[in-house]
């Protein structure tokens, strides 16, 4: 590991690899403020930048940046306009924006950063103890283990996709799954499904599709509904400084929350969202009565709890992407889609192969965090201008830069029509409720689903490899449970309330 | 009946004629080698057209029951948000996409933030025209000169 640490020190202290950091933090910053646009649509930006530096290092210390740095803006965007820009920081809200309208902005802002820094920053050490375990593990694994460990995946973010969800989640799964196999596949090299379309040949492009998945969508919600941005948005933001009695009220909220969030973020589908929220609950419930009257009304606990839980969620969900090459989270599928661009396979032999890029993510994360707290907090007021940029002007350059996403990536004009019909797909999609994450994960574990299934059946002359290898039947079991599990339980949920007794 | 069960309706359409494909068509040019594989190209697909099948299926007969939830926007009132604006920056991305070769990268996008502004409402021609014609500038000049990706910047007819 000690080793691992300073090849990563050696490449991530270098001074592109620095600038990576600190412009993608800002960046991410800057547009994650923006309400409305999460770090999905900025990754999936600023993903044709990050392939044409040809270095896949550089490319996914770009994109983490980002990715941190969209978080930490989307808290910006909740305190002070009660106007999240990522569901992750919903949570925040509740009593970063009380914090702000008692005249607090700038003591919030700085125990979000501290939470942040810490969460993310506690996440990134347990990223270095656990990742090097589970790729250990990984290496051990078959084709049809890792056909089936892709299949627990995808199962398990159908069954974090809530009550009633389910069908959905597992619907828009296997559209994502069908869509994967349009084109000519590595395997058969056979063109499938593309009606004789000469531009389907090479399949999707991921880009597009992240681009109409994400991006579009929620540019076009930003025009049918204009976010409020009432309050605060021109205030001043003063008196960054905590007192010593907060400092030592919020640490064991950040302690806690730093090693409950990291666990949930590595749980495929459960990321920062589910993250924050559990946090909130969970130092509501363990509080004091004075406190927990406190909450949703300013309580700095309040505040650093999901603040801390989604940093650390953010950062465990790097764990099945590097170890095992499996994305938890739609952003973490992104950010796998760029680096198969890049020729790089995340799995367990990333660390063997290509430990520079290994271990100069990890301590990119350190950095990245680094960064967000001297360089990002003290520049919040100034950054903070970008929320008074009017909305005619800011709405056409997010749907322009949108288009330039998918136009460098293929040099195709055809892309941007079929990025405008896969978004309004998608837009329609998002009013009838239906998940859009697990789509796009589904489309870029599709290639590699169905390699590992058919080499898995050449080499046992069939389905049997299913029953003889005992790892891969034990995880094909988990997934069979992970979705009847939600739904036998809301089946009951529902008989009870009608009074049924259980058994009947 | 409610979206979220037209849409089922027709992604289980989609997914029936996926199967039909799968199932009927795929298979008739494949070579007589590749017949005596364990896996065929129409395997996995055959698989997923039945998992789509039955997803679609569940959503439309309601078999889930949830709860009808209104998310951000309540798409039975369309009417009440700036719909047509929507409508009308689609339409324009569209035109972007034909416009793109003929006009060039610096027409077509000048023109493109400026008409988007015009169509949010924006009525301050200079700001507009000073603030489209800088941003096609700078993007063009980040894109090609120092990202390297070659965008042609003129009309084809100047010979751009």
């Amino acid at each position: 590991m000690l080793e691992g640490l300073l090849i990563g020190l050696q490449t991530a202290l270098s001074v592109q690899m620095l600038a990576m950091v600190i412009g993608g933090c800002l960046i991410g910053t800057f547009i994650g403020m923006l309400p409305g646009l999460g770090p999905m649509s900025i990754i999936a930006i600023m993903i044709p930048v990050a392939i044409s530096l040809g270095d896949p290092a550089a490319a996914l210390i770009l994109l983490a940046g980002v990715y941190y740095g969209a978080i930490f803006g989307g808290s910006t965007s909740s305190i002070l306009l009660n106007a999240p820009g990522v569901a992750g920081t919903v949570a925040t809200s509740f009593d970063g924006y009380p914090m702000a309208k008692q005249g607090k902005a700038g003591k919030a802002l700085t125990i979000a950063a501290i939470a942040s820094f810490c969460g993310g920053t506690i996440g990134a050490i347990l990223l270095m103890i656990f990742a090097p375990m589970l790729s250990s593990v990984a290496l051990l694994f078959h084709s049809a283990e890792y056909f089936a460990l892709m299949v627990v995946g995808l199962s398990a973010i159908a069954a974090f996709a809530g009550t009633g969800q389910v069908a959905k989640a597992f619907m828009m799964t296997t559209l994502g799954l069908i869509m994967a196999t349009v084109g000519e596949g590595t395997l058969f090299s056979l063109p499938r499904f593309t009606m004789g379309i000469m531009d389907l040949q090479t399949g999707f492009g991921f880009i597009t599709l992240a681009m109409a998945m994400f991006a579009l969508p929620e540019a076009l919600f930003l025009v049918l509904r204009p976010p409020s941005t009432s309050a605060n948005s021109d205030g001043e933001i003063k008196d960054l400084r905590i007192t010593r009695q907060e400092a030592r009220a919020i640490a064991p909220v950040i302690g806690r929350q730093s090693i409950q969030g990291f666990f949930i973020g590595v749980l495929p589908g459960a990321g920062a969202t589910i993250a924050s929220f559990l946090g909130y609950a969970v130092e509501r419930n363990i509080a004091t009565k004075d406190e927990q009257d406190q909450f949703g009304k300013g309580s700095i606990k309040g505040l650093a709890a999901p603040e801390t839980a989604n940093n650390a969620a953010c950062t465990g969900s790097f764990v099945p992407l590097l170890t095992l090459g499996i994305p938890g989270s739609g952003t973490t599928a992104i950010l796998l889609g760029a680096l198969i661009a890049l020729n790089v396979s995340p799995g367990p032999r990333l660390m063997i192969d290509e430990p520079q890029i290994f271990w100069s993510v990890i301590i990119s994360m350190y950095i990245g965090n680094l960064v967000l707290l001297i360089l990002n907090l003290p520049l919040i007021p100034y950054i903070a201008k970008i929320l008074s940029v009017p909305r005619n002007y800011l709405i056409p350059f997010i749907m322009f830069f949108t288009l330039m996403g998918a136009y460098i990536g293929q040099n195709n004009a055809t892309e941007l029509l079929i990025l405008v019909g896969f978004g309004i797909c998608a837009t329609a999609l998002k009013f009838a409720d239906y998940p859009l994450a697990p789509l796009l994960i589904g489309f870029i574990l599709g290639g590699m689903l169905e390699d590992n299934f058919a080499r898995s059946m050449q080499l046992y002359d069939g389905i049997s490899f299913i029953w003889e290898r005992p790892m891969t039947l034990g995880l094909l079991s988990i997934a069979v449970f992970l979705i009847v599990l939600p739904s036998y339980r809301a089946h009951r949920a529902r008989a009870r309330r009608a009074g049924i007794a259980d058994g009947d | 009946m409610t979206l979220d069960r037209w849409i089922a309706l027709i992604l289980l359409g989609l997914c029936c004629a996926y199967g039909y494909a799968a199932w009927f068509t795929m298979d008739d040019g494949l070579a007589p080698f590749m017949r005596r594989n364990p896996i065929w190209p129409s395997t996995f697909p055959k698989i997923l057209s039945i998992l789509g099948i039955v997803a679609s299926g569940i959503i439309l007969f309601g078999l889930e029951k949830n709860e009808q939830k209104i998310g951000d926007i309540d798409y039975r009132r369309l009417g009440d948000y700036h719909i047509w604006q929507a409508i009308g920056l689609l339409g324009l991305m569209v035109v972007y996409a034909i416009c793109l070769r003929p006009l060039g990268f610096l027409g077509a996008t000048f023109g493109f933030l400026f008409l988007g502004s015009t169509i949010l409402g924006e009525r301050k021609w200079v700001v507009m025209t000073i603030v489209s014609a800088i941003a096609a500038g700078v993007v063009w000049y980040l894109v090609s000169q120092v990202l390297g990706i070659y965008m042609r910047p003129l009309p084809s007819l100047l010979g751009g």
